[in-house]
């Protein structure tokens, strides 16, 4: 049977939703009016007023925000409340120039973990369950986020955060976790190695997996079920809106739940920002409805996406969202870390090297795998392997410290790597997702 | 007395070695020895040629990577104990050898010729010739 952690709104009557958008809208988009500054200068300058917005419909008239200016508002530009109302910060995986710092009041964090609370609900979670969460605890809100949610739920909570696979294992077997959150990339990985214990499916206590902050494809799904014997929901979600839990998936398992009582979603052009019709596959913009201290108005993800809003088996009415099909900027997600191209480029401009380069991801044993092909330079070449070898783990450490994931370099001859029309091609990304 | 070696960067790939030999031997650069040291991914090709002049300017031509290194050629008597006799010097001065290899052919039967990386080649070069042992250097490889 399916259980709810709110169902007062989850399944509410859609009119209901969206009367209630409605008002949140318009309390919204004043509260970010009187309290932020760098928005409401982007209102004025569109000639747009509180005035103006009487509900939904009006959206399409607010200007957008990007990450830039997240970048140029950093870190207190966008804050709706004074510090001393916010109890905590989170902050993306990214690192300089596009790193994100999103601000909590206590009131936001309790939202939040509602909302993570709900999508452990709907992978059948209730207090008789153990909830082992493996995302990581710090700055990264998948950590924070899921074990708010846990607590709510009332499961008896592990937070063993992530990596260190022997005793992510030894607690899952020892505690006899039911639930598992963390990235499915690493779920796959734990049901590799579990599976090489000679562990079979039906000796994993495990019933149930939230799996997020990476794309994953269908195929990688099933692997997953069938190695851990379990069910795999998918989680999505932003650091700028909250966290984890903006969206999150039903028994269904066919595209996420969106949180509508906190959060308006909307398809977009990416090229002329025209709101496109449901169905259409466009960018994802979001905004904040409940948001205090760090509200958002119509945010752009550069997710590319498609809204639908079909009766749902669960009983839920919230509008659902696909799992995002692409960019429609640059950046790559790789183990769950937003990587930009320019950080990469960054860095070896930094160590001296040409910004001749080349970014090969892909997806091993489920598990991605960054490499940076460099062209090779007589600045950088050496009569002596070590020597060579020093230069290129040196490269890859400062990497690492960029980007917060290890990169593998790889040292290719001049001009080898490939132009096309003049340009390199700096990506290539053979994930099949 | 110097000897100059040319090392090469190469990835280690089917064909990229070739593109080096390819180069040199369209613009009839004769290598007098040769040796690779390699990792999984590059290698390093270390080569002495008849006419450096010539070989630098045509790996500049081609875009290859390399860098000029001096080192060490020494005529080793061919003769149970010939090398025993040069390493003995060079570890008499504690002149660490990093890397070795042989010269090809030879029209001198008396002797095999060896290349030696050494961190103070001409430090090396006094101690081998007081002890009467001869070194080569770039002005008469031609009559090796």
């Amino acid at each position: 049977m399916e259980r709810y952690y709110q169902p007062e709104i989850e399944c509410a009557p859609v009119e209901q939703i969206k009367a209630l958008q409605d008002e949140r809208l318009v309390k919204q988009v004043k509260h970010v009016w009187d309290n932020v500054p760098y928005y409401r200068k982007k209102m004025e300058e569109k000639g747009v007023t509180p005035d103006d917005i009487k509900g939904t419909k009006d959206m399409y008239k607010l200007p957008f925000l990007t990450k830039d200016d997240l970048r140029i508002a950093y870190p207190y530009g966008l804050m709706g409340k004074p510090l001393k109302e916010c109890v905590r910060i989170q902050s993306t995986s990214g690192t300089t120039g596009k790193r994100v710092v999103a601000f909590y009041t206590q009131h936001d964090i309790d939202l939040w973990e509602d909302c993570c609370a709900r999508a452990i609900v709907a992978a059948g979670g209730t207090d008789e369950d153990v909830c082992q969460v493996s995302y990581g605890y710090g700055l990264f809100t998948g950590g924070p986020g899921l074990n708010g949610g846990s607590h709510k739920v009332g499961c008896l909570t592990v937070p063993t955060s992530s990596g260190n696979t022997e005793r992510q294992i030894m607690f899952i077997q020892d505690l006899k976790s039911t639930i598992l959150c963390c990235t499915p990339s690493y779920a796959a990985y734990l049901g590799e190695t579990m599976k090489e214990m000679g562990l079979t499916p039906d000796q994993i206590p495990l019933k149930a997996g939230i799996f997020g902050a990476e794309a994953w494809s269908e195929e990688m799904r099933q692997d997953i079920q069938n190695t851990l014997g379990i069910k795999a929901y998918d989680i999505y979600g932003l650091t700028e809106l909250s966290g984890p839990g903006v969206s999150f998936e039903c028994s269904e398992q066919s595209g996420m739940h969106i949180n509508e009582d906190h959060f308006i979603a909307e398809i977009i052009d990416p090229n002329t920002g025209e709101v496109l019709p449901e169905g259409t596959k466009g960018e994802l913009v979001f905004t904040s409805l409940t948001k205090e201290a760090f509200p958002l108005l119509r945010y752009r993800t550069r997710d590319i996406c498609v809204l639908t809003r079909k009766k749902c088996s669960c009983g839920r009415t919230f509008i659902k969202m696909a799992k995002p099909m692409g960019r429609s900027d640059d950046m790559l997600i790789i183990r769950g870390v937003n990587v930009f191209p320019s950080q990469i480029e960054a860095v070896l401009i930094a160590a001296g090297y040409p910004a001749n380069y080349q970014i090969v991801v892909d997806r091993v044993k489920n598990s991605d795998t960054l490499d940076v092909q460099v062209e090779m330079t007589p600045e950088m070449f050496a009569d002596n392997v070590g020597e060579v070898k020093k230069r290129q783990a040196a490269l890859e450490a400062g990497l690492r410290s960029m980007l917060g994931i290890s990169a593998k370099v790889v040292l290719v001859a001049p001009k080898t790597i490939a132009r096309s029309e003049g340009k390199a091609v700096r990506v290539i990304d053979k994930r099949k997702i | 007395m110097s000897l100059n070696q040319i090392s090469v960067f190469v990835e280690n790939m089917p064909g990229r070695l070739q593109l080096l030999t390819d180069a040199l031997a369209k613009n009839r650069i004769n290598m007098r020895a040769l040796s690779l040291a390699e990792t999984s991914e590059f290698g390093i090709v270390r080569i002495i040629v008849d006419d450096l002049e010539a070989a630098v300017s045509v790996l500049k031509e081609e875009s290859f990577i390399y860098t000029v290194t001096k080192v060490l050629g020494v005529a080793i008597p061919d003769e149970p104990g010939g090398l025993n006799r040069v390493l003995n010097v060079l570890s008499g001065r504690s002149l660490n050898v990093e890397y070795m290899y042989a010269f090809l052919g030879g029209k001198d039967a008396a002797h095999a010729y060896m290349i030696f990386h050494v961190q103070a080649p001409d430090e090396a070069v006094s101690a081998l010739s007081e002890e009467g042992i001869t070194c080569i250097d770039d002005g008469n490889l031609a009559n090796l």
